[in-house]
């Protein structure tokens, strides 16, 4: 269906289920608990998992097929979010002429650091994006004062011209809409004890993201994608083969800088600021780790990462002492203070640490991500019951 | 005339850095064929040995001191450091404001014990991994070190003297027969200027004139033949790394008292050394400490304000620019061997 397999096919509608229930699925604890803190469903968090997913989709099409490793992907993210917050500013609130243009630009400028970028390969091209990403933090941080508002950053202002939209009244905050509807406008559901927040914003950002999704599954099977794996199984012999490989890899790096556009563009869409620290190196190590995380060159790992690092990044840094002394309260107290002082490096503000620490067991044991493990998991389950493997006499082919 | 002389100067204590850290990943690079982003980390470890030093000699503990009065006439409590107590006054303050040597004497073991670590127990197991691994992993690891320290000295720089007698400022207008004052500069700099010229001096001594660093070259030219001859090469590689560690911690050492230490400055210096490494050729030590010092020396030219003035913003990325031009033009770098890593 929809030019898919009938297994890709499912896991677009799982995709899609989980991004349509977030609201439910990420506040499983009702109001007032203890357990309250876990709950990730408010409109801000929910909003950054999916961009971010995005963000991490597209770094996906380069890293997990082409095995190009980007250190600038940032870049493209900011670059991104000041379009958005130009046409905001100049044109009209709405977002879909923002999310347009940031993804033109960003795609613009992507064409042009990897039409430099490639023409060298492994570290090489690591570096080069890296230099490329830290001189746009650089100027966007102060030589380009006039467009990007240097540390201050950028947000709408009533005084904007914005053509399209009519003029403001003085002092009032201009909001990112779309035809109407405002992004933060948010409807709440109690059912008992819970309180579930479906809010406009998440919802147009969750479909985009699927909108992306399926587009990255169509990429993994299209003969394209085939010709950006075969860049990273083996490109000298690529090119042995006649085959010129870099129009192939210029397309999935100027690909994903449209990706990361977008992400940058829904960024402003939802919050309507930028500062030019999103373009930091380690930004982009961040959509690195994302993607290495949840499984790169698998389709729902980058998201899976995303989810993961974001999850942790706004719950688990919020966990303090105090309130893990609540936790360990029932046992008695030498033990307790152990405890806590044991695990309290590894939560709250030292939660890096855990993501560090996590991050390295995946890159030595678990290459394929969460989703591998998940795998081999599932296949360690399957094994315990061989009668349910064989039924209808299938095997998989040797490769 | 001055103001390029001094600009110079200025270069070349940052350089100094660059060089000192780009000479490490390129020994580590040339003989394990490593990207190490963890590098950066050494660095910062380095300077946060002298840190744990400078505390540990400043550990105090408050007495009440009769010979002092406040204005009510009653006696003040004052900190006394413990060494105080041991050495007496005089000797106290003289072990205290050593603590810059002192602590190069604490971060030579502690460095190469963790680079030998480093190399056992982590890098070892990716040798025959793709380079894309070994960045992801040693950048995973750069940044579990980075936390650690952070969770152990916060997130705040702290400030680390220098030794008395080379605080203040040399003035070089004087001695060279300008006006004075026009040419002047912290001591301090020049020490580390003079401490990273005799450790990249002694790093290159080392290779050229020992067997050990004569073999080690051979291993760097041709690992399997040197293994074949029946030399125990990956014992020498590891031991290289642990020197390779050991000068970063130096580094970082030295580099404490000019710049507060922090958490996050082994990221900093990091990805400006691959940069060196890489317009210096990777792989080549001497490429290394040329393009630090060069790079060092043109960031500061690009900070000189009539510079400023015409290309704004210049000092910020000039260095990123030099490298995206000799990457395009000449990728082996400007020392770089032909035909090592330059697809």
């Amino acid at each position: 269906m929809m030019g898919l397999t009938k297994k890709d096919f499912t896991l677009l509608i799982i995709v899609a289920c989980l991004a349509i229930f977030a609201p439910f699925i990420l506040n499983p604890f009702p109001e007032g608990s203890a357990m309250a803190q876990f709950n990730a469903g408010y409109p801000d968090l929910m909003q950054r998992l999916v961009i971010f997913g995005i963000f991490a989709i597209g770094f996906n099409i380069l890293f997990g097929l082409t095995g190009y490793l980007s250190f600038g992907h940032a870049a493209f993210l900011g670059v991104g979010s000041y379009a958005a917050i130009w046409m905001m500013k100049l044109l009209t609130m709405n977002v879909i002429p923002a999310i347009i243009v940031s993804v033109a630009v960003a795609g613009l400028f992507s064409l042009l650091v990897g039409w430099i970028s490639l023409r060298r390969s492994g570290i090489y091209f690591s570096i080069l994006t890296l230099a490329f990403a830290q001189m746009s933090y650089a100027l966007a941080y102060s030589v380009l004062t006039p467009i990007t508002g240097g540390e201050t950053g950028l947000q709408p202002k009533y005084t904007d011209p914005r053509i399209l939209d009519g003029a403001l009244e003085p002092g009032q905050t201009p909001r990112a809409n779309l035809f109407g509807l405002d992004m933060k406008q948010s409807f709440e559901l109690e059912v008992a004890d819970w309180v579930f927040t479906f809010n406009a914003g998440y919802y147009v950002a969750a479909a985009v993201m699927l909108i992306a999704f399926y587009l990255s599954i169509r990429i993994f099977r299209s003969p394209f994608g085939l010709m950006l794996r075969a860049v990273k199984s083996n490109q000298q012999r690529l090119n042995y083969t006649g085959l010129n490989s870099k129009p192939y890899t210029l397309a999935a790096f100027v690909i994903s800088g449209m990706y990361a556009g977008l992400a940058g563009g829904l960024l402003v869409a939802m919050d309507t600021q930028v500062g030019a620290e999103r373009m930091f190196w380690t930004a982009s190590g961040e959509v690195v780790l994302m993607t290495i995380l949840g499984g790169a060159g698998t389709l729902i790992g980058p998201i899976l990462g995303a989810g993961f690092i974001k999850y942790f990044e706004n719950i688990v840094s919020k966990i303090n002492e105090s309130i893990l002394h609540q936790w360990f309260a029932f046992m008695p107290d030498g033990i307790e203070d152990f405890l806590v002082a044991i695990v309290y490096p590894f939560i709250g503000k030292g939660w890096h640490l855990t993501l560090g620490i996590i991050f390295m067991l995946v890159v030595i044991f678990l290459p394929g991500g969460l989703v591998e493990g998940g795998q081999r998991v599932a296949r360690l389950f399957k094994r315990k019951k061989p009668a349910d493997d064989k039924p209808d006499g299938k095997t998989t082919p040797a490769e | 005339m001055d103001a390029i002389i001094l600009q110079i100067l200025n270069g070349l204590d940052k350089g100094s850095a660059y060089a000192l850290i780009a000479l490490g990943l390129t020994l580590i690079f040339g003989t394990l064929g490593v990207v190490n982003f963890a590098h950066g980390a050494l660095f910062m470890i380095g300077a946060f040995c002298a840190v744990t030093v400078s505390k540990f000699l400043t550990l105090s503990h408050t007495i009440i001191d009769d010979t002092q009065k406040d204005f009510l006439g009653n006696p003040l409590k004052v900190e006394v450091p413990y060494i105080y107590d041991i050495f007496g006054q005089a000797t106290g303050d003289a072990i205290i404001d050593w603590a810059v040597p002192i602590s190069i004497l604490f971060a030579i073991p502690v460095m190469v014990f963790i680079g030998f670590a480093m190399e056992r127990g982590l890098i070892k197991h990716f040798y025959k991994r793709p380079h894309a691994d070994q960045i992801l992993v040693t950048f995973g690891l750069a940044i579990v070190l980075q936390e650690i320290i952070k969770y152990f000295y916060g997130a705040n720089p702290i400030p680390t003297p220098a030794p008395e007698a080379f605080r203040g400022s040399f003035d070089f207008g004087a001695a060279m027969g300008f006006d004075a004052n026009t040419i002047i500069y912290p001591y301090w700099r020049l020490v580390y200027f003079a401490f990273s010229a005799l450790i990249i001096g002694a790093v290159f001594a080392f290779l050229q004139f020992t067997t050990f660093g004569m073999v080690v070259r051979a291993g760097m030219a041709d690992r399997e033949t040197v293994g074949l001859l029946g030399i125990n090469i990956d014992k020498r590689f590891t031991i290289m790394f642990g020197i390779a560690a050991a000068v970063a911690g130096l580094a970082g050492v030295m580099y404490a008292p000019i710049n507060s230490p922090n958490y996050h400055m082994g990221m900093d210096f990091l990805v400006l050394s691959f940069v060196v490494v890489v317009v210096g050729g990777m792989g080549s030590l001497s490429g290394a400490v040329l393009a630090g010092f060069l790079l060092g020396i043109l960031e500061s030219f690009a900070s000189m304000s009539a510079v400023l003035e015409a290309l704004p913003g210049i000092n910020q990325i000039i260095i990123y620019l030099v490298a995206i031009i000799i990457l395009l033009t000449r990728p082996r770098g400007l020392m770089g061997r032909k035909g090592v890593m330059e697809e």
